[in-house]
């Protein structure tokens, strides 16, 4: 398996509060790999970093080997790191066609052809129509994105993701919020996607990370408390203690 | 679809072309104003209703472009072939300065500092050698091109046509294309372009400068109407009722702004005829401003709203992207 993304000695400091510190972590493809920790513990503060929202104060991202610590947020989406957001962040008043072939024209963008339909990009059509194949949303495609279901939205997200062709997936609680079925219907999604990408997954749901992650890293107050695979996370008695709780 | 809701404006503009000439003067010149309006309120309509900025010193990129048209020609008089280019790259290099600094604010923050800019444009005229004052400078030759004059009431008129007519077919074209469907997707949702991809500052700073660029060839086609500017063409007031402009006509659709201008107008013409409103003609501001209280309370959606309204069972074509 190839290390995608590689983090070293990531650090975040807002003011005297340290969010992230020092945090040391890699994405290989092949690979889901969670963050778990409690509100707080400084994981989205984290998936910000990576995907370029907030700066990092100290220590060093690498993409494939290349360093992109200070490059600007669209640059690095344009090199493969893809991410959904905790809330839902989508187009609700365009299609969910209309949504994933706007995410695929990013790579595709061409602003100065004003007189090419944006309706009628085949690249980017192509792209959209796979990526909703892949999330299971091709029944949907003429439908406005805002009257989906909750659970469809989150796919939505995913969608968009895929459109833009990533090698990184930082996914940041994807299963918030949303039912028995529309979970496995996410894990699934999410399992076939592995092969192809390095997935930072972010998740409260305990059994599903326990279900789908091939590595944990367990955050408490901004720092890497144990990070392996998931049985040797169940029985970390520092994890126990500091996280999981004794009923685990 | 589609083709239908192009069909109207292009009727109109034929329309207009056909019985401009047999207009009174008094009738085709207030056509010329409201059409020049137009596409001032259209180059707002760019970042409004498109972009989703809300710009409050739009006034000032009007009032360079029609500076620049009178200061460039002098007292001889000047080319259109020249003057058109300078009074919209004026608009565009001051655009392109305010936008570089004000874009990187946003909300109520992004409206003061346009506003901010487009006062520091007003002060540079009003009152100064450079502006003539405060009653303005008068042009004593009107651009000509060739055998156009713009001195003569008809060229007036199909020139101003045509510029309404570029200005509209233009932005109907950004709509539908990948920069309009970028420039959709900003309105909507920021943070979800940057992820995407995209150089979201890049493509709003473009934005503003087109506007600015378009708002200076409305500058430059009313001073070659009036033959005359005065520093209260980049006043805050006119930033204001452009915006009101397309806000009555209805934000998003760029028949509204082209609407808005007309409502505007012609409120503003009827609400100050002492024939019409008798005494209160005197106080048209105040009744102006009822009026688009009312307009704006009772129509959230604009001019525009009312056919949404009135026909809900036509399927509403979906804004933004494919739109």
């Amino acid at each position: 398996m190839t290390t995608l993304l590689a983090v070293e000695n990531l650090t975040r400091r807002f003011g005297g509060l340290v969010a992230v510190n020092a945090v040391n972590l890699d994405l290989k493809r092949g690979e889901v790999h969670a963050v778990i920790g409690t509100n707080g513990a400084g994981k989205s503060t984290l998936i910000n970093m990576l995907s370029g929202e907030i700066d990092a104060s100290d220590g060093r991202i690498s993409l494939d080997g290349e360093d992109i610590t200070t490059r600007a947020q669209f640059r690095r989406a344009l090199a493969g790191v893809g991410r959904s957001y905790q809330r839902t962040t989508i187009f609700p008043e365009f299609t969910v066609l209309e949504n994933c072939r706007l995410a695929a024209q990013a790579a595709n963008p061409r602003p100065w052809a004003i007189w090419q339909s944006s309706s009628r990009c085949a690249e980017s059509n192509a792209l959209a129509r796979e990526a909703l194949a892949a999330a299971g949303l091709d029944g949907v495609a003429e439908r406005i994105a805002g009257t989906l279901s909750h659970g469809a939205k989150r796919q939505l997200e995913v969608a968009m993701c895929l459109a833009t062709q990533p090698r990184v997936l930082l996914l940041d609680e994807p299963l918030a919020g949303m039912g028995a079925e529309e979970t496995e219907r996410m894990l699934g999604l999410l399992t076939r996607l592995k092969a192809s990408h390095a997935i930072l997954l972010v998740e409260h749901d305990m059994d599903a990370v326990f279900r789908i992650a091939d590595r944990i890293t367990v955050m408490v107050n901004g720092t890497v408390i144990a990070t392996g695979d998931p049985d040797s996370i169940r029985t970390n008695p520092q994890v126990r203690t500091a996280y999981l709780g004794e009923d685990h | 679809m589609q083709r239908l809701s192009h069909s109207i404006p292009l009727l109109c503009a034929i329309a207009l072309a056909v019985f401009g000439p047999m207009l009174s003067p008094y009738l085709s010149d207030l056509v010329v104003k409201v059409m020049i309006l137009s596409i001032f309120a259209l180059s707002l309509e760019l970042l409004v209703g498109m972009t989703g900025l809300v710009s409050l010193g739009h006034a000032a990129f009007y009032g360079i472009g029609a500076y620049a048209t009178v200061l460039g020609s002098g007292k001889d008089g000047g080319s259109i072939a020249w003057l058109l280019p300078l009074a919209m790259g004026s608009a565009a290099l001051y655009a392109l300065a305010v936008g570089a600094l004000s874009l990187r604010t946003r909300g109520v923050y992004f409206i003061m500092v346009t506003l901010a800019f487009a006062q520091m444009a007003f002060f540079v005229f009003h009152d100064t050698a450079l502006g003539g004052g405060s009653d303005g400078i008068y042009m004593y030759i009107r651009p000509t091109l060739g055998a156009l004059d713009m001195e003569n009431r008809y060229t007036q008129f199909y020139a101003v046509l045509a510029a309404l007519v570029l200005t509209y077919g233009l932005l109907a074209l950004i709509r539908r294309s990948r920069f309009g469907a970028a420039l959709a997707g900003i309105r909507v949702n920021e943070q979800r372009m940057r992820a995407a991809g995209f150089a979201v500052y890049g493509y709003k700073l473009a934005a503003f400068v087109i506007a600015g660029a378009l708002a200076g060839l409305a500058g430059f086609l009313l001073a070659s109407r009036d033959g005359v500017v005065n520093p209260e063409l980049l006043a805050w007031h006119n930033s204001g009722e452009v915006l009101l402009m397309i806000i009555l006509g209805g934000l998003g659709h760029l028949r509204g702004a082209v609407i808005g201008a007309v409502a505007f107008t012609l409120l503003k013409e009827l609400l100050s005829t002492h024939a019409l409103v008798g005494p209160l003609a005197d106080h048209w501001q105040l009744t102006l401003g009822l009026a688009i209280i009312a307009f704006v309370a009772l129509l959230p959606k604009g001019i525009i709203g009312i056919a949404e309204r009135l026909s809900p069972a036509t399927p509403k074509s979906t804004k933004g992207a494919a739109a």
